[in-house]
C-alpha cells in the first residue's frame, strides 16, 4: 500500500467529518451568541425600565411635597413648621462670607488642605487625596461650594464658547469618581489646552458624588473660561434627596445640613446650556416642540423640564415622555426645526446610557453621549467622551472601568441578568398585594392563571413596559396545565428583617412606598431633630391621602407606638422602615 | 375545535410579540434587520442559515435594515410550527465536544485561532467576518492564544 492512496483515501473519509464538525460549532455557536443577546437585551430592559420607574416616582414625590406645603398649615395649628423645612429659602447663617471660617480644622485632620483662590497645586491636592479615598473637610467643602456660588451667579443660562483658540470636549457623567479619573489620566487635566463641557448628572450615583462635583467645582474655580458644566435632572432638589442627601449627611455628620443646602444652591445656579461656535448645542436632555434658545436665555434657571429630561425618538413629533414621567420624546422633525431656526448643526444630549457610550440618531443630527461604563451592571455599558475640534466634526472615545475589556461573556451576562431579575423580584413583592388581587380577579383553579393574564396583571400594576412572556420562564413557575402558578413568583423573596406588628394595609403601604416614605421623612427630619407624634400623625395622613391608601387614624397611633416614640419624642423612623425592604432571601442568610 | 386553535394562534401571537419587544428599543413596532436571527432563536426555533436568509429577505422593508412588526407577525405565525419541527435539534455538550476534537486534527486539546477560523469560515455555514472576530475575541485565551475547548464547553 502506497503512502500517497492512503492519504487521498484519508481525506475523502475526513472532508465529510470536517464540514459535519464545521457546522455542529458554527450552529452551536450562533445560538449562544442569539440567547446571549437575548439575555443582554432583556437585563438592560429591566434596568432601565426600574430606573426610570424610580425617577417617575420621585417627580411624583414633587408633587405630593407641594400638596403637603398646601395642607399642612391647615392641619397643623402650630403654624408653618413644615413648609420652613421644605422651603429652599437660605439659612441666613449661610449667607454669612465668613460662615466657613467659623468652622476650625483640627490638627489631627489628614485629608487635603486647600487656600483660595484656588491654584493648580490645590486641585492636584485633591485629585491625589480622592484618589486615595479621603474625604475633604467640611470647612473647605462651604467655602468651595460659597466661591462657585458666587462664580456661577455670573454665568448666563446659555454659555457660548468657541473653537478658535482650542479643542473642545463633552462628556456626560454620573457621579462615577473612577470614570472621571480616567477620563482626566486619558484624556488630560482641565487646562487651556484641554478644556471640557461636562453635560450634567454629577451626582446621585456611585458613592463618591460629593468627590466628583467637589472636583468639577474647583477646575471651575481655577479654569472658569476652560471648564463649563450643564446642569442635569439629577442636580435637582428632588432629585437628588435620595442617593446624594443620604451620601452627604454620612460623609458630614456635623454640616451635613449646610453643605446640602448650599449644593442645592449651586446647583439651581448652573447653566443649562452650551453653544460651541453657534453650530453646537449641548444640554442635557433634550428639546420639545416649545423649545426656543432665545426664551431658555432670559428664564429663571428653575423648573427646566423639557431641557434636562427629554429623549429623542425615531418618530415625527412630540410627546409627553410617559416613560420617565417628565419631559418628552421629541421626534426628527423637532430636532430639524430647532436647528435651523438657530442655525445650528447638531445637538449633544446625554440623559440615556447607551450600550456604547454614545449614539447617533435624527440622521446624524442629535448624539447622545454616556460617559459613566458599567451604569447598570459591571459590564452593562462602555463610557464615551466627545472631542469636538474646530471644524466641529465630533470624534469619539470609548472606555470601560472594569477589569477586564472583552467583550461580554456568558458569566457577565449571567452575572447581570441575576441582578436584573433581583431586582424586578424585589419590585414584585413590594407590589404583591397589587398583584395578588389582580390574579385572583382571573384565577382559573387554585392560584394559577394563564400566561396572558399573568402578563396582563403584571404590566397593568407595574407599568414597566417589559416583555413579560419572554422573562417568565425566570420569574414565576408553570403548574402542569401549562398555566402560571402565580405565588411562585414571591418565592425568594421576603423581607429583610422580621417585620414589626402593623396592620396589613398599611404593611402594603410601606412596602410599596418605602423609598418615598424614607424621603419624606428625611426632610421633615432635615437636621436629625425630633419629630412630634402629632407631626408624624399630620404627614401620614397627608400622605395616604395623597396615594388614596385607606390607612385609619388607629392603624397610625399603632405604628407610631410601635416605633416607639421614647419619652423625649425622637424616632428612628429609617430603623424601622429597613423592616421593609424587600431582599431575596438568600441574601438575609449572609 | 375551531375556538381553542384560534387562542393557541393568538397564544404563539403574543410570545411572538413578547420576543420582538426586546428588540424593540424605540416601542414602535420595528426591529433592526440583523436581530431577527436572535428573536427567532429565542422562540425556541433553530433554522439553518439559508433559511433564516430566505426569512429575513421577505420581511425586510425595501432595504432598509428594519422589519415591522406587521409583517414579521404574521410571517413567523405561519412558520413557528414548521421551524420548530423541522430546525436542528440543539447540540449536546458531548457531540459539540466530539465536533471540536474532529478539527483538533493533531488531539492537542486546543485549537489555534487560525485553525478553528479556516474551518469557521470555509467549512459548513461559513462565519462572516464579524462572527469570526467576535468569536475569536470570545473565546481565544489571550495570554496563550488558543482555544481551550474543554473549558469553553464548561460554560
Amino acid at each position: 500500500m502506497g503512502c500517497g492512496s492512503s492519504v487521498a483515501t484519508e481525506t475523502q473519509v475526513r472532508r465529510p467529518e470536517t464540514m459535519k464538525a464545521a457546522v455542529l460549532i458554527q450552529r452551536w455557536y450562533r445560538r449562544y451568541m442569539a440567547r446571549l443577546e437575548m439575555r443582554r437585551r432583556y437585563t438592560w430592559n429591566i434596568f432601565q425600565s426600574i430606573e426610570y420607574a424610580g425617577e417617575q416616582e420621585q417627580l411624583q414625590l414633587s408633587t405630593f411635597f407641594t400638596y403637603m406645603l398646601d395642607n399642612f398649615t391647615q392641619l397643623n395649628g402650630n403654624g408653618p413648621l413644615i413648609s420652613q423645612l421644605l422651603d429652599p429659602v437660605v439659612d441666613p447663617w449661610l449667607d454669612r462670607e465668613t460662615c466657613f471660617n467659623l468652622i476650625s480644622v483640627p490638627e489631627s485632620y489628614s485629608g487635603p488642605r486647600i487656600s483660595f483662590p484656588l491654584s493648580v497645586s490645590d486641585t492636584n491636592a485633591l485629585l491625589s487625596a480622592f484618589k486615595e479615598h479621603q474625604t475633604l473637610h467640611a470647612r473647605y467643602v462651604l467655602q468651595l461650594l460659597y466661591e462657585t456660588k458666587k462664580l456661577l451667579k455670573q454665568m448666563p443660562n446659555i454659555v457660548h464658547l468657541s473653537t478658535s483658540y482650542t479643542k473642545d470636549i463633552t462628556i456626560d457623567l454620573h457621579g462615577r469618581l473612577d470614570d472621571l479619573l480616567l477620563i482626566f489620566y486619558k484624556n488630560g487635566l482641565p487646562s487651556a489646552e484641554t478644556p471640557y463641557v461636562f453635560n450634567g448628572d454629577f451626582v446621585d450615583r456611585g458613592k463618591k458624588s460629593v468627590e466628583v462635583v467637589v472636583l468639577l467645582f474647583a477646575y471651575v474655580l481655577l479654569y472658569p473660561d476652560y471648564m463649563h458644566l450643564n446642569r442635569g435632572n439629577h442636580e435637582d432638589h428632588i432629585m437628588n434627596l435620595y442617593g446624594f442627601t443620604k451620601e452627604v449627611m454620612q460623609k458630614y455628620r456635623t454640616h451635613g445640613r449646610e453643605i446640602l443646602q448650599l449644593f442645592q444652591e449651586v446647583f439651581s445656579l448652573l447653566p443649562i446650556a452650551t453653544v460651541i461656535d453657534g453650530k453646537v448645542l449641548i444640554v442635557h436632555g433634550g428639546i420639545s416642540d416649545q423649545t426656543d434658545l432665545e426664551f431658555l436665555s432670559s428664564i429663571e434657571r428653575n423648573k427646566i423640564v423639557d431641557i434636562l429630561w427629554s429623549d429623542p425618538k425615531t418618530q415625527e413629533g412630540c410627546s409627553p415622555n410617559t416613560f420617565r414621567g417628565g419631559g418628552c420624546y421629541f421626534g426628527p422633525d423637532v430636532t430639524r426645526r430647532l436647528l435651523l431656526q438657530h442655525g445650528l448643526q447638531l445637538l449633544i444630549r446625554s440623559h440615556e446610557c447607551k450600550q456604547e457610550g454614545y449614539e447617533l440618531c435624527h440622521d446624524g443630527r442629535v448624539i447622545t453621549i454616556f460617559s459613566a461604563s458599567n451604569y447598570y451592571e459591571d459590564g452593562s455599558n462602555r463610557g464615551a467622551y466627545i472631542k469636538l475640534g474646530r471644524e466641529l466634526v465630533p470624534r469619539f472615545y470609548q472606555y470601560q472601568v472594569s477589569r477586564t475589556t472583552r467583550r461580554l461573556t456568558l458569566t457577565q451576562v449571567r452575572a447581570a441578568e441575576g441582578s436584573a431579575l433581583r431586582a424586578l423580584k424585589e419590585k414584585l413583592f413590594a407590589h404583591r398585594s397589587e398583584l395578588i388581587a389582580g390574579f385572583q380577579q382571573n384565577e382559573q383553579n387554585n392560584t394559577s392563571v394563564s400566561v396572558s393574564e399573568w402578563a396582563q396583571v403584571l404590566e397593568s400594576v407595574l407599568r414597566l413596559d417589559l416583555p413579560w412572556r419572554t422573562l417568565r420562564p425566570h420569574l414565576a413557575r408553570l403548574a402542569a396545565d401549562g398555566s402560571v402558578e402565580y405565588l411562585s413568583c414571591f418565592e425568594d423573596m421576603g423581607p429583610g428583617l422580621p417585620l414589626p406588628q402593623v396592620t396589613p394595609n398599611l404593611a402594603k403601604t410601606l412596602f410599596r412606598y418605602r423609598t418615598n416614605i424614607e424621603i419624606i421623612f428625611n426632610i421633615i427630619d432635615k437636621d436629625h431633630s425630633l419629630i412630634s407624634i402629632e407631626e408624624f400623625r399630620h404627614t401620614w395622613r397627608l400622605f395616604s391621602a395623597h396615594l388614596g391608601a385607606d390607612i385609619d387614624d388607629g392603624a397610625i397611633d399603632d405604628l407610631a407606638r410601635s416605633i416607639d416614640f421614647n419619652k423625649d419624642g425622637s424616632i428612628d423612623f429609617t430603623e424601622f422602615l429597613e423592616a421593609f425592604r424587600v431582599v431575596h432571601k438568600l441574601d438575609v442568610k449572609e | 375545535r375551531a375556538q381553542e386553535e384560534a387562542a393557541a394562534g393568538t397564544e404563539a401571537e403574543l410570545k411572538i410579540r413578547s420576543a420582538f419587544e426586546v428588540f424593540d428599543h424605540d416601542s414602535n413596532n420595528t426591529v433592526d434587520v440583523r436581530e431577527t436571527g436572535a428573536i427567532i432563536s429565542s422562540l425556541g426555533c433553530f433554522p439553518t442559515q439559508a433559511d433564516l436568509h430566505a426569512f429575513i429577505a421577505e420581511l425586510e422593508e425595501d432595504q432598509s435594515g428594519h422589519v415591522h412588526l406587521d409583517k414579521f407577525l404574521p410571517v413567523m405565525t405561519k412558520r413557528l410550527h414548521i421551524y420548530y419541527f423541522f430546525s436542528f435539534a440543539p447540540a449536546s455538550l458531548k457531540s459539540l465536544n466530539l465536533g471540536l476534537q474532529v478539527l483538533d486534527k493533531e488531539k492537542k486539546g486546543h485549537l489555534e485561532p487560525d485553525e478553528l477560523t479556516k474551518y469557521m469560515t470555509q467549512e459548513g455555514e461559513p462565519f462572516t467576518q464579524e462572527e469570526m472576530e467576535e468569536m475569536l475575541t470570545a473565546l481565544v485565551d489571550p495570554k496563550k492564544n488558543c482555544v481551550h475547548y474543554k473549558e469553553l464547553i464548561k460554560n
